[in-house]
């Protein structure tokens, strides 16, 4: 899933849920999918540690150079 | 008669002709004029500028005035053997006795290869508009949230430090991937379309491609149709992001977007993480009260429902059936007392028919009642035998009797 698609998505759960067009199971429904959307987009948000790699000729490797960079930008 | 003293032209007046003919035709008043320097000399005093332009077997002296040399900003005097080209207009100079180019607008080596190099844009420019490149319809929107990010630029320009520090400030997972290239010099075309092509191979979601501000000349690779072709071939969306706000290059027009500086492109590139927790936060109280909210209405039915529902319930059709047997009992009742009216009624009129029938008034009439053996009452003369004892009720007592003689048939 892409984060954009999912949260249109989340955002068409809570529209409906908000506009009350949904019967009782179909409330329900939505609300667990909505659960289950915020989860996985949340942790879409979340990451690995950030990192700048270097690609070229020789492959791929960190730079070490920006680490620095983590502080300032936190 | 003349002397040929006398015939012959004073060095001034054929001067004047030549001058007159010179000066006096049009196309020698604006000409242009390249070659190459040749015996610069810079006169102090007064600021003029003289030099020859040379050619194999051919020269052209010129002189630029001070006040055109200050005008064309010709601080520096040319090289010599610089390429220049020239614009004036050719005068005779009598003292010399020769004709020269008055300079009025001199393009030094360097302006004229961005000259060329100008006009060599223009027609890669057409070309590639030609073939719909430049086209909106090309464009393609770049991912929401790329988690891989490239960048092709120089790993020593402070153009990358800065993309770095805004890409990881507003999204702090995002993993940078640098491919490095020479973004200036001879080697920088053939460097940034290699490092594009790896870019596209490497499968990041999206590529920055730029470089921080500079000369003109610093951005020409970037207006190359090469790396041109470069950007338009490549898989995944491109960010081109050269210079400041005021350079355009080729690669601005080919990109799928165009950032002002390397900054922007790093802005572009990806949200902000703390915008979009905020809008998940915000998605996820408006679920819960969205849910509680369904729920409460359909709470609010359902009770509506069930009160409804009550009214249907058997304790309340029971308590209806009862009313309507106490109703029924009621008219049962009341039905019954009527009867008994009429029943009264009736038993009184058939009392009055009964005591009609009554033997007994029959006998105060005069009628009386004769029982047979077993005291039977006797209504045929054969139901005696002669001899038999009988008694004969009376009104008021009764008669023994024997019977002494029968009769047949009715009496009438």
């Amino acid at each position: 899933m892409k984060f954009e698609e999912g949260l249109k998505r989340l955002e068409e759960l809570v529209r409906k849920l908000e506009s009350g067009e949904l019967d009782l199971e179909e409330s329900m429904d939505a609300y667990r999918e909505g659960r289950e959307l915020l989860q996985r987009l949340g942790a879409m948000l979340e990451g690995a540690e950030r990192q700048v790699w270097q690609v070229d000729e020789e492959g791929m490797r960190h730079l070490e150079v920006f680490g620095e960079l983590t502080e300032e930008a936190g | 008669m003349q002397t040929l003293f006398e015939l012959a032209l004073s060095v001034r007046e054929i001067t004047n002709l030549l001058r007159q003919r010179i000066e006096g035709h049009p196309p020698f008043q604006d000409v242009l004029v390249r070659g190459e320097v040749s015996g610069v000399k810079d006169h102090h005093p007064t600021g003029h500028l003289y030099f020859s332009l040379r050619e194999e077997g051919a020269v052209l002296r010129c002189v630029m005035f001070q006040s055109w040399r200050r005008s064309n900003g010709v601080f520096d005097p040319p090289a010599e053997g610089e390429e220049v080209v020239a614009q004036g207009y050719i005068g005779v100079y009598e003292r010399e006795g020769r004709y020269q180019l008055y300079v009025q607008k001199l393009w030094r080596s360097q302006e004229l290869r961005l000259g060329e190099y100008y006009l060599e844009l223009e027609r890669v420019k057409a070309r590639l508009a030609a073939e719909g490149l430049f086209d909106s319809s090309r464009k393609r929107p770049l991912p929401f949230l790329p988690r891989r990010i490239g960048i092709v630029t120089s790993p020593s320009g402070a153009a990358l430090r800065d993309m770095v520090r805004i890409i990881w400030r507003r999204f702090p997972p995002a993993q940078i991937y640098l491919f490095p290239a020479l973004v200036q010099g001879d080697r920088a075309v053939e460097d940034i379309v290699r490092a594009i092509g790896r870019a596209g191979r490497w499968g990041v979601e999206v590529l920055i491609v730029g470089r921080g501000g500079g000369a003109a000349e610093e951005l020409w690779a970037f207006n190359s149709e090469e790396v041109a072709r470069a950007i338009a071939s490549c898989p995944v969306p491109v960010i081109s992001a050269v210079g400041h706000e005021t350079d355009f290059t080729i690669a601005d027009f080919v990109a799928d977007v165009r950032a002002p500086t390397p900054s922007a492109a790093a802005e572009t590139v990806v949200p902000e993480r703390e915008e979009l927790l905020a809008r998940l936060a915000d998605l996820r109280g408006r679920l819960g009260r969205g849910v509680a909210r369904s729920l409460d209405l359909r709470r609010e039915r359902l009770r509506l429902l069930q009160e409804r529902l009550a009214l249907r319930h058997p304790r309340f059709l029971l308590a209806s059936r009862q009313q309507a047997l106490d109703e029924l009992g009621e008219r049962l009742g009341s039905a019954v007392t009527r009867l008994l009216k009429l029943w009264r009624q009736g038993v009184e009129a058939l009392g009055l028919r009964l005591e009609a029938l009554n033997p007994v008034s029959i006998l105060s009439r005069g009628y009386s009642i004769c029982l047979g053996p077993g005291d039977r009452p006797l209504r045929r003369a054969e139901e005696a035998e002669r001899g038999d004892r009988v008694k004969v009720i009376l009104w008021e007592g009764f008669l023994g009797c024997r019977v002494e003689e029968k009769g047949e048939g009715r009496w009438k």
